[in-house]
C-alpha cells in the first residue's frame, strides 16, 4: 500500500496519542513531561508536513518552520525554569511543586 | 377694567414688609452679630407693614371706588416646556379686601407685639418672622397664577412652623410645630395634585387662561377606570389643601396644639390669615368649584361638620387660647359650608369680619394672659373686668361680635351663611343647616361661658393647684396675690382699634362686598344651579332691616339662650356643669379626647407610618438590599472563589490534564456535535 | 511495494517505538536518547515527504540543540528515579484509555473529512519538474515575501528566551569581590567616620574618691 494522506496523518494522530498518554503517565516527572510535550510538537509537525505535500502547497512547511522555532524557544525556557526549580527544591518531583496552590 | 394700578405701588406692598423681616432678622440677631437692637428692629418691621397697610388701603380705595384692576406678570422666572412659571399680580376687589385685612391685623399684631414679648430674648427674631409672615401672605393673595399661590402657600406654613415653635427649648411646642408643618403637608399634597391635574389639562398656571379653559375641562372624564369627571377631582385635590391649611376635619388637628406659639401669632396666623388662606384659595377658585356639584357637597359637609364637632370641643375647654382656637376652627367651618353653598362672596365677608373679631379676642386673650402673670387657665380667673377695664370691654364687644348680635358684624356675615345655606338644593344641605344653626347657640354657649369665668364671677387667682411663678415673673413685685393689672398702651391700643371694625364693618360693608360690584368679576357664581347668592339678593334690604328682622328669627334666640345658659351655669349656679359632666361623662371623656383624633393620629398613623419605615428599613434595606443584594452577592462570589480554588492544586500534571481534557471536549464538539 | 512504501513502514514502526520508549523507560537519560532517536526517524520520514529542508533542520536544530540541552539537564539534575516511578502502572488504563479515544476521534475527524486516498496533487508545470526543485529555494522564496514580518517576530522570540533563559538561572558568583564606583563616589564622611570628643586628661579628684 502507497502511503497516502491518511497514513501520515494517522502516524500524526498515534504520536500524539501516546505522547497524551505519556503526561498522563509521567505525571511526577517533569522532565518526561517536557520531553512529551515535543513529540506532541513533533506529531503536529508531521501533520503539517504531510498536507503540504500532498495539497503542493508550501505554506504548511512555512508553519513548521516557525513551529519549530517557537518550540525551540519553550524548551529552553522550560528547562531554564526546570533548573532553577531544582536549585531551591533539590527535587523534580512535581508534588512537591504544589506551593502555587490556591 | 377701567384703569390700571400701578405696578410699583403693588410690588412695595409685600416687599416692604420683606425688607423689614430681612433686615431685622439678620441684624438683629446672633445671625448677622446682632447689630441693631430692639428699637430698631420693631421701628423697621412695623414701618415696613404700615406701609403696605397705607398703599393696601389706597389700592383698596382705587379698585373700589374707581373700579381700577391689575392682571400682570411682574417677573418671568422660566419657562419650561411651554408652562410659563412667573410672578404676577392680580389685584381685584377680592384681593385688596384681603391685602387690607392682612396688613391691618398684622400691623396691629406688630405693634401688640411691643408689649407682649418685651421681656423674652427672641424679640428681634420674633418681629422678623412676623413681617416675613407678612410677606408670605401678601404674596399668596395678590398672586395671579398657581406657582405663586403655592409660594405664598408654604411660606405662610413655613413661617407658621418657625412661630409656633418659637420657644424652641419646650418640647411641647417642638411636637406644636412638626405636628402643624405635617398636617399641612397632609393637605399640601392634594393642593399640589390638584395643581398638576390643572396645569396637565389646561397646560398653563396662571389663573386666567386657566378659567378660560375651564368649561372645556368641565366636559372631560377623570379617567383612569373610573367615572369621576375631571373638574370633580380638581376641585377635591385643591380644597384638600384648603383642608390641611384651614383646619377643617379631619386635618385641624393641628391648630390648637398651635397655641404653644406666643399669643400674637395666634392671633395673626390661626386666626385672621394663614388659616383663611384655603378659604381665600377656594373663593378664588370659584370658576371652577361651581362647576361641579360634587366637589360643593363636599366642600359644604365636611365645613358643617366642623363647624358643629368643633363647637362642642370648645364647652370644655380650660385653656383661655383654646377656647378661641376652637371658635377659629368652628367659624372655619361656618365659611367653609358657605363656600359649599356657593355664596363665595359671603364666606370671603365673614373671613374678613372674623379676622377683626377674632383678632380682637386673641390679644384680648394674650393681654389677659400677661396680666395673669402667664396663667392661662380660666378656672383660676374671674372678676378681672375690674382689674383690666379695656381689655374687659374690647373682649366683650369681641365676644358679640362672635355670637352674632344684631348690628355688630359678626351678625351680618353668620346670618348670612345662614340664610345661604337654607335655599342650597346640594346633598347634604339639610345637615349643613342643622350645624349651622345649631351652632349658634354652641358658639354662644362657650364664648360666654369664657368670658364669664375670666371677666366676671369670684376672684379664683389664689386656688390654682399649678400655682408657681409664671415663668419667672416674681419680680413683678405682687407678692402672693397675683392680681391682675391693666397691660401697657402697646398692648391696649391695638385692642381698641380691632374693636372698631369688630363692630361696624358688618354694617358699612354688607351692601357692597355681597350685592354690589367689588367682588363681581373675582368671584363667579352660576345662577341657574347655585342660587343662593340670588336668594340672598331678593331678602336684602339693607343693614338695618337685616338686624331688625334678624332680632326675630330663630339664630337669635339660639345665641340668647346660649347667653343665658352660660350666664346661668358659670355665674349662678356653678353646680351645674359639675353634674352634667357626671351624668354624661361618656361624652366628656370622647369631648376630652377631641374624639380621639389625635390618639388614631399618633398610635395609628404615626406609629404605622414609623413601623413601616423600620419594616422597610431592617426588611428592605437591612435584609435584602444589604444582606442579599449587596453583601449576598459578595459572600456569593466569595464562596464561588473558594470552591474554584480547588482547581488550582499548583501541581504541574493536574493542570496539564486539565488541558487534554479540555482538547478532548473539543474535539468531540466538533465531531459529534457540530456535523 | 517500492522501495519508498517500505522506508515509510520501517521508519514509522521506529518513530512509534521510540515514542512508545520515551515515555515508559525508567531512567530519563534513555528517555531522552529515545527521543532523538525518534526525531531521526521522524527527520527520514520528512525526506520521503520531500521536506528535505525541514528534515535537515530537525536534525540540526532539534536534536544538535534543544535535545542536547535536554541531555544537559538531564545529566545535571541528580534525580531521585525510583520516587518518580512510583504508582507509574497504576495510571496506566486511565491513561490509555483517554489516548485510545483521542486517536479514535482523529481518525474519525480525518476519515471523514478528507480525500485520503487521493495522489499528490500534480505539480503545476510539467515541464519545470525537470527543472531543479529545490525544496529550500521555494521555502526562501516564500519566507522572505510574504512571511517576512512572521519571520521577524521568530527572532525576536528567540532572542527574549535567550534573555528569560539567562535571566532565569544567573547566579552570582559567590568569591568575586568587586566594588561599584557609583556607591563608592556617592559615599559620605559621616558614613566612614564619627568624631568623639574625650578629654585629654581625667580630673584627678576621680582618682581620688575611687581611692
Amino acid at each position: 500500500m502507497t502511503p497516502t494522506l491518511g497514513h501520515f496523518l494517522s502516524l500524526g494522530a498515534m504520536l500524539f496519542a501516546l505522547s497524551v498518554i505519556g503526561i498522563f503517565l509521567n505525571r511526577r516527572n517533569l522532565i518526561v513531561l517536557l520531553m512529551a510535550i515535543e513529540l506532541m510538537l513533533l506529531a503536529v509537525n508531521m501533520n503539517f508536513v504531510a498536507f503540504s505535500h500532498y495539497l503542493n502547497d508550501m505554506h504548511g512547511q512555512i508553519f513548521v518552520f516557525f513551529i519549530l522555532t517557537v518550540a525551540a524557544a519553550e524548551s529552553a525556557i522550560g528547562l531554564a525554569i526546570l533548573v532553577l526549580l531544582f536549585r531551591n527544591k533539590s527535587s523534580i518531583q512535581v508534588e512537591e511543586l504544589n506551593e502555587l496552590k490556591g | 377694567m377701567s384703569q390700571t394700578l400701578n405696578a410699583s405701588t403693588l410690588l412695595a406692598v409685600p416687599l416692604a414688609p420683606l425688607a423689614g423681616a430681612v433686615l431685622a432678622g439678620i441684624f438683629g440677631t446672633t445671625f448677622g452679630g446682632n447689630r441693631i437692637g430692639r428699637r430698631l428692629s420693631h421701628t423697621l418691621c412695623i414701618l415696613g407693614v404700615f406701609i403696605a397697610f397705607v398703599l393696601s388701603a389706597m389700592t383698596l380705595k382705587s379698585v373700589a371706588l374707581d373700579g381700577a384692576r391689575f392682571n400682570q406678570t411682574i417677573y418671568e422666572w422660566m419657562v419650561v416646556g411651554g408652562l410659563k412659571m412667573e410672578i404676577g399680580f392680580l389685584v381685584d376687589g377680592l384681593t385688596a379686601m384681603m391685602m387690607c385685612v392682612v396688613t391691618f391685623v398684622s400691623l396691629m399684631v406688630h405693634i401688640y407685639t411691643i408689649g407682649y414679648m418685651e421681656e423674652d430674648d427672641g424679640y428681634n427674631r420674633f418681629f422678623a418672622y412676623i413681617s416675613l409672615f407678612t410677606f408670605s401672605m401678601l404674596m399668596l393673595v395678590m398672586s395671579n397664577n398657581f406657582l405663586q399661590l403655592f409660594f405664598g402657600w408654604e411660606a405662610v406654613g413655613l413661617v407658621s412652623y418657625l412661630l409656633i415653635g418659637f420657644w424652641y427649648t419646650r418640647p411641647t411646642a417642638v411636637f406644636a410645630n412638626l405636628k402643624a408643618f405635617l398636617v399641612n403637608r397632609v393637605g399640601d399634597f392634594g393642593f399640589i395634585l390638584g395643581i398638576g391635574l390643572i396645569a396637565a389639562y389646561a397646560g398653563t398656571l396662571s389663573y386666567g387662561e386657566a378659567f378660560a379653559k375651564a368649561g372645556e375641562l368641565a366636559r372631560l372624564n377623570f379617567g383612569y377606570g373610573t367615572d369621576w369627571m375631571l373638574i370633580t377631582v380638581i376641585c377635591i385635590c385643591l380644597f384638600i389643601g384648603a383642608m390641611g391649611k384651614s383646619a377643617q376635619f379631619p386635618l385641624h388637628v393641628w391648630l390648637p396644639d398651635s397655641m404653644e406659639g406666643p399669643t400674637p401669632i395666634s392671633a395673626l396666623i390661626h386666626a385672621a390669615t394663614m388659616v383663611t388662606a384655603g378659604i381665600f384659595m377656594v373663593a378664588r377658585m370659584s370658576p371652577l368649584f361651581e362647576l361641579s356639584d360634587v366637589a360643593l357637597s363636599f366642600v359644604m359637609t365636611i365645613g358643617a361638620i366642623t363647624a358643629l364637632f368643633m363647637g362642642f370641643l370648645g364647652i370644655i375647654q380650660n385653656d383661655i387660647k383654646r377656647v378661641v382656637a376652637y371658635s377659629t376652627l368652628s367659624q372655619l367651618g361656618y365659611m367653609t359650608v358657605a363656600l359649599g353653598v356657593s355664596a363665595y362672596s359671603v364666606a370671603v365677608f365673614h373671613l374678613m369680619t372674623h379676622a377683626f373679631f377674632k383678632a380682637l379676642l386673641f390679644l384680648g386673650a394674650g393681654s389677659v394672659i400677661i396680666g395673669m402673670h402667664h396663667n392661662q387657665d380660666i378656672r383660676w380667673m374671674g372678676n378681672v373686668r375690674k382689674y383690666m377695664p379695656i381689655t374687659w370691654i374690647t373682649s366683650l364687644l369681641g365676644s358679640l361680635a362672635l355670637i352674632g348680635t344684631p348690628f355688630f358684624s359678626g351678625f351680618y356675615s353668620k346670618d348670612s351663611i345662614i340664610e345661604a345655606v337654607h335655599f342650597s338644593q346640594l346633598p347634604g344641605a339639610s345637615f349643613a343647616y342643622f350645624a349651622v344653626v345649631a351652632g349658634v347657640f354652641i358658639t354662644a354657649f362657650y364664648s360666654f361661658r369664657m368670658y364669664f369665668l375670666v371677666f366676671h364671677g369670684k376672684e379664683r387667682y389664689d386656688q390654682n393647684p399649678d400655682a408657681h411663678q409664671g415663668h419667672g415673673h416674681d419680680a413683678h413685685g405682687h407678692g402672693e396675690h397675683h392680681e391682675p393689672h391693666e397691660t401697657p398702651w402697646v398692648i391696649t391700643v391695638p385692642l381698641l382699634l380691632l374693636a372698631l371694625p369688630s363692630v361696624v364693618i358688618g354694617f358699612l360693608t354688607i351692601q357692597p362686598m355681597l350685592f354690589g360690584d367689588l367682588l363681581r368679576d373675582s368671584i363667579f357664581v352660576d345662577p341657574a344651579k347655585h342660587g343662593a347668592m340670588a336668594g340672598l339678593a331678593q331678602m336684602f334690604h339693607g343693614p338695618v332691616q337685616m338686624a331688625l328682622h334678624g332680632l326675630t328669627t330663630a339664630p337669635f334666640w339660639l345665641a340668647l339662650a346660649g347667653v343665658v345658659a352660660a350666664w346661668y351655669m358659670y355665674l349662678i349656679n356653678p353646680a351645674v356643669p359639675a353634674a352634667i359632666k357626671r351624668m354624661f361623662q361618656p361624652v366628656y371623656t370622647v369631648l376630652e379626647n377631641k374624639y380621639y383624633m389625635d390618639w388614631f393620629n399618633e398610635q395609628v398613623i404615626a406609629r404605622g407610618a414609623r413601623l413601616l419605615g423600620r419594616g422597610l428599613w431592617k426588611g428592605g434595606d437591612e435584609a435584602v438590599i444589604d444582606g442579599a443584594l449587596v453583601n449576598g452577592s459578595a459572600r456569593a462570589v466569595g464562596w464561588i472563589a473558594g470552591v474554584v480554588r480547588w482547581v488550582q492544586t499548583g501541581y504541574i500534571y493536574h493542570y496539564a490534564f486539565a488541558m487534554i481534557i479540555g482538547v478532548f471536549v473539543l474535539m468531540t464538539w466538533f465531531v459529534w456535535l457540530n456535523r | 511495494m517500492d522501495i519508498r512504501t517500505g522506508f515509510f513502514y520501517l521508519f514509522s514502526a521506529l518513530l512509534l517505538f521510540a515514542a512508545f520508549r520515551v515515555i515508559t523507560a525508567r531512567n530519563p537519560v534513555h528517555a531522552a536518547l529515545f527521543l532523538v532517536l525518534a526525531f531521526f526517524q521522524a527527520s527520514a520520514v520528512w525526506l520521503l515527504l520531500r521536506a528535505e529542508f525541514l528534515a535537515i533542520t530537525l536534525v540540526l536544530v532539534y536534536v544538535g540543540a534543544v535535545m542536547v540541552l535536554f541531555l544537559f539537564v538531564v545529566m545535571m539534575l541528580d534525580v531521585d528515579v525510583d520516587a518518580l516511578r512510583a504508582g507509574f502502572w497504576k495510571h496506566f488504563p486511565l491513561a490509555a484509555a483517554v489516548g485510545v479515544l483521542i486517536a479514535l476521534e482523529m481518525a474519525a475527524v480525518l476519515m471523514g473529512g478528507f480525500r485520503m486516498g487521493e495522489e499528490p496533487r500534480a505539480v503545476p508545470a510539467a515541464g519545470q519538474a525537470a527543472v531543479q526543485f529545490s525544496n529550500t529555494k521555494e521555502l526562501g522564496k516564500l519566507l522572505y515575501t510574504q512571511y517576512l514580518y512572521a519571520l521577524e517576530v521568530a527572532a525576536v522570540i528567540l532572542l527574549v528566551a535567550i534573555i528569560a533563559a539567562i535571566a532565569l538561572t544567573l547566579r552570582k558568583r559567590k568569591d568575586s569581590k568587586f566594588t561599584d564606583p557609583s556607591q563608592q563616589v556617592r559615599v559620605h564622611a559621616r558614613d566612614r567616620l564619627e568624631v568623639v570628643k574625650l578629654p585629654p586628661t581625667l580630673p584627678a579628684a576621680r582618682a581620688e574618691t575611687k581611692a
